[in-house]
């Protein structure tokens, strides 16, 4: 059933304390595609990423993932003594990534703060490390919510090159936005 | 069986976690101390009395202080969103709070039991009881960390949740407090150090399961 499909999600609905957000949600993510979320604050954008990476169970109808998934959440999984060196070592063992942890934040244009600890980061900064993550392992599917929340124009342009080489690679991303999209979107999903 | 090494990352992570936190690590450790050594002054420094109640009053003293730190965790992990990512991986999310809570104990447990013989030679312990009642502490003071790991992933999304953390964990506490205390008794640890043992590994089978359901719970 899911010939090429990175994600197919059928007759998505999510319920909030007495309320629906949203119901009858139904998208696909194909390798090369790029899908925006949109909405007004409070319209259950993260509610549907976070469905779509299986941190909620839906109240109605199911996600299939048939590939593994990266995660970047509106909170950076950072801590406070962490440096960006330290995270993206961690994160790296973790996931027994081979790639160098200094190459990828010196990508990241991170080679000053690289020892400072989390929390004295600027927001930018540790949205840059958190980003950083997604290059520590292949995964093809990207769910990001707000990615370029805190960047600067060079992180946005950074990130902008990052989104659009891994949908070269096959990739698929599916994000979260407000505002315009600095890469071509595939498709909009609007709740 | 996948590769262990997200355990091991999360085990070395919490580590690094308990020391970086402004020696975070050793409030239990003086909190177990500081009440332990009330007890001389408010029952008295007759020698009689005090070797009566020694090893009860280190039990009593062991179980609050394995709770002090307990509060923050999981609760760190939910706030900065290092759950989230630990709740998406491949490894099971019990062998995470397994790692995190055994980094835990080795952190601010293990330091406990080590001190026990030291604080119970104040509270005049006689002295040939003292290691055997220091086996008896480290499998108690195992069993305790991971009820009140249980405690603090229920707790996780609760502010100041400290108090319920007590609540939760303390009811859990009792079977290992009753063999405990019976085993660290003269003479009389032979079949009761077995069922402290068997108790200590039924936290271990049990708690690792329900702590990775609760911080389901809280991450959703």
């Amino acid at each position: 059933m899911t010939d090429g499909l990175l994600i197919e999600a059928d007759g998505l609905g999510a319920v909030r304390g007495e309320r629906m957000l949203f119901s009858g949600i139904h998208l696909t993510l194909r390798p090369g595609e790029a899908l925006v979320l949109r909405g007004p604050n409070g319209s259950g954008k993260s509610t549907l990423l976070r469905l779509l990476a299986g941190l909620s169970q839906p109240s109605v109808g199911e996600v299939v993932r048939s590939r593994p998934h990266h995660w970047l959440g509106h909170r950076d999984g950072i801590k406070p003594h962490e440096t960006p060196r330290q995270h993206l070592r961690h994160w790296g063992r973790a996931w027994g990534s081979q790639k160098k942890a200094d190459e990828i934040a010196g990508h990241m244009g991170l080679e000053r703060p690289m020892d400072v600890p989390g929390r004295l980061l600027s927001a930018g900064q540790r949205r840059r490390t958190a980003l950083g993550r997604l290059l520590l392992v292949d995964r093809p599917i990207w769910l990001l919510d707000e990615p370029f929340n805190a960047l600067d124009a060079d992180g946005r342009t950074l990130l902008t090159e990052l989104i659009a080489s891994h949908r070269e690679s096959g990739g698929g991303i599916i994000a979260a936005l407000h505002g315009d999209a600095p890469f071509k979107a595939s498709r909009e999903v609007v709740l | 069986m996948r590769s262990p090494s997200p355990i091991r990352a999360a085990f070395r992570q919490a580590l690094a976690e308990a020391w970086a936190g402004g020696a975070g690590a050793l409030l239990p450790i003086g909190f177990f101390a500081g009440a332990a050594m009330l007890v001389p002054f408010t029952v008295g420094s007759e020698a009689n009395q005090l070797a009566a109640i020694g090893t009860g009053v280190l039990w009593v003293a062991l179980a609050l202080a394995s709770l002090v730190s307990m509060e923050r965790l999981f609760q760190a992990d939910l706030e900065d969103g290092t759950l989230e990512l630990w709740a998406q991986e491949d490894c099971p999310l019990f062998l995470i709070a397994t790692a995190k809570i055994l980094a835990h104990w080795t952190v601010s447990g293990l330091p406990l039991v080590l001190l026990t013989p030291l604080i119970g030679i104040t509270l005049q312990v006689p002295a040939d009881q003292l290691l055997p009642a220091m086996l008896a502490y480290g499998l108690g003071g195992l069993a305790f960390f991971f009820w009140g790991g249980v405690a603090g992933a229920l707790a996780a999304s609760v502010p100041r949740g400290g108090l319920l953390i007590a609540l939760l964990a303390l009811p859990l506490f009792v079977p290992t407090a009753i063999f405990g205390a019976l085993a660290a008794e003269p003479g009389a640890a032979g079949p009761n150090i077995l069922f402290l043992a068997a108790s200590t590994l039924f936290a271990l089978a049990v708690a690792p399961f329900a702590a990775s359901a609760a911080l389901r719970l809280a991450v959703d």
